[in-house]
């Protein structure tokens, strides 16, 4: 019976060619723009971060020049000056700036997914009518801006602000809080920023939860605390990590929150490198510590990466 | 199954959208302050509004952000869906890792390496800082949102519809815009919408990148707010509130009767025989 279907299908014309060399421009313009906007420039921080400062425009000396050719880039490499590397070692403030930034990156980090997951539990356990709408309320102050967002607090933490209002008015308090510009507020702005980022993969991983299984625990006699840490949480930790690797990366380079909301006392490397490039106007340096920065994100990048692709190609 | 909300999943759900709204919803309603101190309430008032558009500096850097947005948010829009049918089409091609870890390593980028990096970059090149290096930062970081976004919507694609059209002689180039483009148009809008926000958002890497003349908006707003909370920035920032909050709902309300369209004509085709 396939005979006819057969015979039919091999006289049929030839189908169109698919691979034709338009196909390619697909790829090609995309990953030419990436390679010299995204990766080019950061062989270019590494070079000038091995530069020396000077009065110049730009200010700085550059290492080597491929006008000069081989005996050009010889000579470069004979002067390197890991004099900024040495410097970023010997002073203190940047090893305590690096420091104090993965701290407050995790235990913020953490408050975030402490808020978070009560709101994504909810979320995933909401009637699945609601569901669609609960997540475009969690993703609509995602789309204002980020810098309003931040500002925002500043009205609500200060000393006369609003939450101080608030607080003495049902008699919580006698005086004031000191809030903004302490590690508080940088803790709290984090939190509120970033939320978004922890409960979106919470919530998926929490939505595809299987309800027999907790229906079953409960039938056996486990209680619902039991059964939560030893069913729910375990099948959200792919949500949990996401989360935590969207959060916990960027924060540790965040600039805006704890220049807005931090104090003085706030060290973080964001702000470090901010202060060399646009105060001190010393740009090698600013490149050293975005170097240093870099290495210290990279395992977690990398990590983040490979689950995102791993992911990607389980849905294909 | 009809679900109900339990007391635990009401309340924590409640108090989250509380933390999530209330500072926002405090910030436009200061907006309407009479007095000029922010924590004092002075009765209602539009007067911060009118004096928003008299203030030249702000208005030039709001125009300087919006071009720069379109501009941005549209070329980023080609570039990355072309990255995503790239990614999602082309299996194990050679440079992959190298391809996707550029289009995924920048969604956690901290901002200030990016900054930073571009605009040695553009130094190395001779650029001439301002408006055209800030357009090139923009449309570097939200190629990889929009490829993102759009990615997700080509992995649910049937692609039995694009075969069948090859299979009847029509050439690839004419397939694409006559049925993939219509089917993974919603994320294609998502992801240009994507794009001009974060385009609007962005301070850090402007910043860095920018020359003289090229302030955008959250430069002039940052170097107000540094020297304290005045009406006038939460009068704009309630523009730009509302601006985004009407275009992210009306999207959300065209994409949902599309999809509603969609299926009846699937249906009514099915149904004809």
């Amino acid at each position: 019976m396939a005979d006819p279907l057969a015979t039919v299908e091999t006289k049929a014309p030839p189908a169109p060619a698919r691979q034709g060399s338009g196909r390619w421009l697909v790829l090609i313009v995309p990953y030419l723009w990436l390679l010299i906007f995204f990766a080019a420039p950061f062989l270019i921080v590494f070079k000038i971060s091995l530069s020396t400062a000077a009065m110049a425009i730009p200010p700085y000396t550059p290492v080597f020049d491929l006008a000069q050719g081989f005996v050009g880039l010889v000579r470069g490499i004979q002067e390197f000056a890991v004099d900024n590397y040495l410097w970023l070692v010997s002073d203190d403030l940047y090893i305590r700036a690096y420091l104090s930034s993965l701290w407050i990156a995790a235990i913020s980090t953490f408050l975030t997914l402490l808020v978070a997951y009560p709101l994504a539990y909810g979320m995933a356990r909401a009637p699945k009518g609601w569901q669609p709408t609960l997540v475009m309320l969690v993703i609509l102050p995602f789309w204002t801006s980020f810098l309003i967002r931040v500002y925002s607090w500043i009205g609500i933490l200060k000393k006369e602000g609003l939450l101080n209002q608030l607080l003495l008015y049902v008699g919580a308090i006698d005086q004031p809080l000191t809030i903004l510009n302490t590690n508080w507020a940088v803790y709290i702005g984090i939190v509120y920023s970033y939320l978004p980022f922890m409960v979106l993969p919470l919530y998926a991983a929490l939505e595809r939860l299987d309800d027999t299984l907790l229906e079953a625990a409960s039938d056996l006699g486990s209680p619902p605390s039991r059964a939560f840490w030893q069913i729910t949480f375990p099948l959200s930790l792919p949500g949990v990590i996401a989360g935590c690797f969207l959060v916990f990366i960027p924060v540790t380079g965040e600039f805006v929150i704890p220049d807005l909301l931090g104090g003085t006392g706030t060290l973080m490397i964001g702000k470090t490198l901010w202060t060399e490039f646009f105060n001190n106007r010393d740009w090698p340096l600013a490149s050293a510590v975005a170097v240093i920065l870099l290495f210290l994100l990279i395992i977690p990048i990398v990590l983040f990466q490979n689950m995102e692709q791993k992911r990607a190609e389980r849905e294909r | 199954m009809i679900r109900r909300f339990s007391f635990f999943n009401l309340t924590s759900v409640t108090l989250g959208f509380a933390f999530l709204y209330l500072p926002i919803v405090l910030l436009v309603i200061y907006s309407f302050n009479e007095s000029r101190l922010v924590t004092v309430w002075g009765g209602w008032s539009t007067k911060w509004y009118g004096e928003l558009f008299r203030n030249e500096a702000l208005m030039d850097a709001a125009w300087v952000t919006l071009r720069v947005a379109l501009l941005s948010a549209t070329v980023a829009t080609i570039l990355g869906t072309l990255a995503a049918i790239a990614l999602v089409r082309f299996g194990r091609f050679r440079g992959r890792t190298l391809f996707s870890g550029m289009i995924y390593a920048p969604l956690v980028m901290p901002d200030v390496i990016t900054g930073l990096s571009l605009l040695l970059l553009f130094v190395a090149m001779g650029f001439a800082r301002g408006f055209w290096t800030i357009l090139l930062a923009h449309i570097t970081f939200s190629t990889c949102f929009v490829a993102i976004v759009v990615q997700s919507r080509l992995v649910t694609f049937d692609r039995t519809l694009e075969e069948a059209a090859l299979d009847l002689g029509c050439p690839p180039l004419k397939t694409f815009f006559l049925i993939t483009l219509p089917i993974i148009l919603p994320g294609v809008v998502a992801g240009w919408m994507l794009a001009f926000t974060l385009s609007l958002d962005d301070l850090v890497i402007a910043s860095f990148v920018t020359g003289p003349g090229a302030t955008t908006l959250p430069m002039r707003i940052y170097s107000q707010v540094r020297l304290g909370v005045t009406p006038e920035i939460n009068a704009v920032c309630t523009i730009l509130i509302g601006i985004v909050t009407v275009g992210v709902i009306a999207a959300s309300i065209i994409t949902k009767r599309q999809e509603v369209e969609r299926r009846r004509a699937e249906r009514m085709a099915m149904a004809t025989p």
